[in-house]
């Protein structure tokens, strides 16, 4: 239940009709922004007041016919657009407090005016494109191999004394540290890109693999056995299924450390002719752009948490289907 | 005579750990089931029930002794179900026949059929988590019996069910090792269990584990859990196995 009470007081307050104003002047927000982000204050009031059906009928006649379905993701979406709203405003007040000329810091205003301008440029969606493309090129190819490995050193005890803290270590060195040596080995190439996003992500994956293989529990392995399967068909048929959601987790970090890698990869190797995210960056800076460099990374977050959403939502999904999410409130 | 036996065992040790912190899990058990028996096996909780049902079912080896199947194929029911949770009820059951390579036309048949033998023929489509604790027991013994096991081994399947279900779940036991002509080892800590189900019950003492004493029910079946002659049965039994629990407290 918790989750769908309104947590801040702004909204407890708005519904038992305490001045929002005077609140608004205490935490500095200016609720004519507020509202401009996507905030409507009355639907608001609606949605803080679900747990009191008295109350309900006095703000507005509301849900009974308003689907069940439309009223929980309006509960799930609304924290969000109030800390995007948050996090736009206080951009804009730094913008306005003169701290920085705003050719350095521009507002939100004019980057996503920019953003909206980019939207009509090839070059910009061909840099999308190509960014994603090696992102999941690279991806590919780190869960092929990130899974043989897994597999190999969950399998052999020699491998896992060897190489199995290794794979550990690998994970905190910072990906931005192989580039040097990845530009001497491969040049400025889609190679020195694609072999630092798989330094990046294989340990995550070879680990994700490997903890799920570890936490299989031992009654499966014994069924599996007692069923007769040996050898591949015992991983096939019982350990790598039951070690699927560690395994995904570790898809999900796998794909974060790619994405990084990624970026850091595209601002330090330019290909000619090859617009990219990061490569959008770059010249950003050394155009002093600095509209373009904040919608540029706008975009590199959002599409981040798209697919981060993404992984989020399989292993939701995987869990479920076993049996291991909590039954959910019907509210 | 050596025909009708479906498992012998002789003479069998069996130790885990080394050293001074050796502990004897059996020590000279003896037992002989024959060909269609239900043998019930009761003891105080560490007698070396569960070792001795892993050794017939051979996922570990005696340190003395032989252990020798005769009765056929052996299949074993784990004390909770153990449905691997991301298959189906179908899928569940048709694991050992995938494994077993039987191509799947056929293996939908078989699993339906097994399905409607344990009164589960409409909870195909479920999963583990949607069925109650007496429906994925009744799983569990569907999977079993896709094995095409002769000879079954029960280690306290019904332990974790509440006694209503616990009733049903041995008529059905029954009926199926009946029409089957199975040969059944049945774990269990109930007394009352043992002699509902057994045509012997064997008595287990506790460390180290051994033969203790041997009951032959001859009680006409289908029996019940709660009628006088089991629970006369029983009461010999569980003043044996007082005896024996107090033996060794003492």
């Amino acid at each position: 239940m918790s989750p769908e009470r309104p947590p801040t007081s702004a909204l407890v307050d708005s519904t038992t009709g305490l001045d929002t104003t005077g609140l608004d002047s205490t935490t500095g927000l200016d609720t004519t922004r507020l509202d401009t982000t996507g905030l409507d204050t009355t639907r608001l009031d609606n949605a803080g007041a679900i747990d009191e059906p008295g109350r309900l009928r006095e703000i507005r006649p509301l849900p009974g016919e308003r689907p069940r379905r439309a009223r929980a993701l309006w509960a799930v979406t609304w924290p969000k657009l109030v800390a995007l709203g948050l996090v736009l405003t206080i951009w804009q007040i730094v913008v306005w407090s003169g701290w920085k000329p705003t050719y350095l810091l521009p507002g939100p205003g004019a980057v996503f005016a920019d953003l909206w301008h980019q939207g009509h440029d090839g070059t910009f969606w061909q840099g999308i494109a190509w960014t994603l493309r090696r992102g999941v090129e690279g991806f590919a190819v780190a869960v092929i191999v990130g899974t043989a490995l897994g597999v190999l050193v969950a399998r052999s005890r020699v491998l896992r004394l060897g190489v199995g803290s290794l794979i550990s270590g690998l994970q905190t060195m910072p990906s931005i540290a192989w580039f040097p040596l990845s530009m001497l080995l491969f040049q400025i190439s889609e190679t020195a890109i694609l072999f630092v996003i798989l330094l990046g992500a294989v340990p995550s994956i070879a680990n994700g693999i490997l903890a799920g293989i570890d936490h299989v529990p031992p009654a499966y392995t014994r069924l599996g056995t007692v069923l007769g399967a040996r050898g591949l068909r015992l991983y096939r048929h019982v350990i790598i299924p039951a070690a699927l959601p560690a395994y995904v987790a570790g898809l999900g970090q796998g794909w974060a450390f790619a994405w990084r890698s990624l970026m850091a990869g595209e601002l330090l190797v330019v290909i000619e002719a090859r617009p990219s995210l990061g490569q959008f960056l770059q010249f950003g800076l050394e155009f002093s752009n600095a509209t373009r460099i904040l919608s540029t990374m706008i975009v590199i977050l959002a599409l981040g948490m798209v697919i981060d959403v993404f992984f989020t939502v399989v292993s939701r999904a995987l869990r479920a289907r076993r049996g291991l999410l909590a039954k959910q409130s019907n509210s | 005579m050596t025909d009708d036996i479906a498992v012998r065992i002789q003479d069998v040790s069996k130790r885990f750990g080394r050293g001074r912190s050796a502990v004897t899990a059996l020590s000279h058990v003896d037992l002989t089931v024959a060909r269609g028996e239900l043998v019930a096996l009761v003891g105080a909780s560490g007698c070396g029930k569960s070792t001795l049902l892993s050794l017939v079912a051979g996922l570990d080896r005696p340190d003395g002794g032989v252990v020798e199947v005769t009765g056929g194929r052996v299949a074993f029911m784990f004390q909770d179900a153990t449905l691997l949770p991301w298959l189906t009820v179908t899928q569940n059951v048709a694991l050992p026949l995938k494994l077993g390579g039987v191509p799947s036309r056929e293996r939908a048949d078989r699993v339906q059929e097994l399905l409607e033998l344990v009164r589960l023929g409409d909870k195909g489509t479920k999963r583990p988590h949607e069925l109650s604790g007496g429906m994925r027991q009744r799983v569990a013994l569907a999977r079993v019996l896709a094995q095409d096991a002769n000879v079954v081994l029960m280690d306290e399947p019904l332990g974790a069910l509440d006694a209503m279900t616990r009733d049903r779940m041995h008529d059905e036991i029954e009926r199926i090792w009946q029409d089957l002509h199975l040969t059944v080892l049945f774990v269990t800590h109930n007394v009352r269990e043992a002699v509902r189900l057994g045509d012997r019950v064997v008595l287990l003492s506790s460390s180290p584990g051994r033969v203790k004493s041997i009951y032959d029910i001859d009680l006409p079946r289908p029996r019940r859990m709660d009628s006088a002659e089991v629970a006369r049965e029983a009461a010999v039994l569980t003043h044996d196995l007082r005896e024996e629990v107090r033996r060794h407290v003492a």
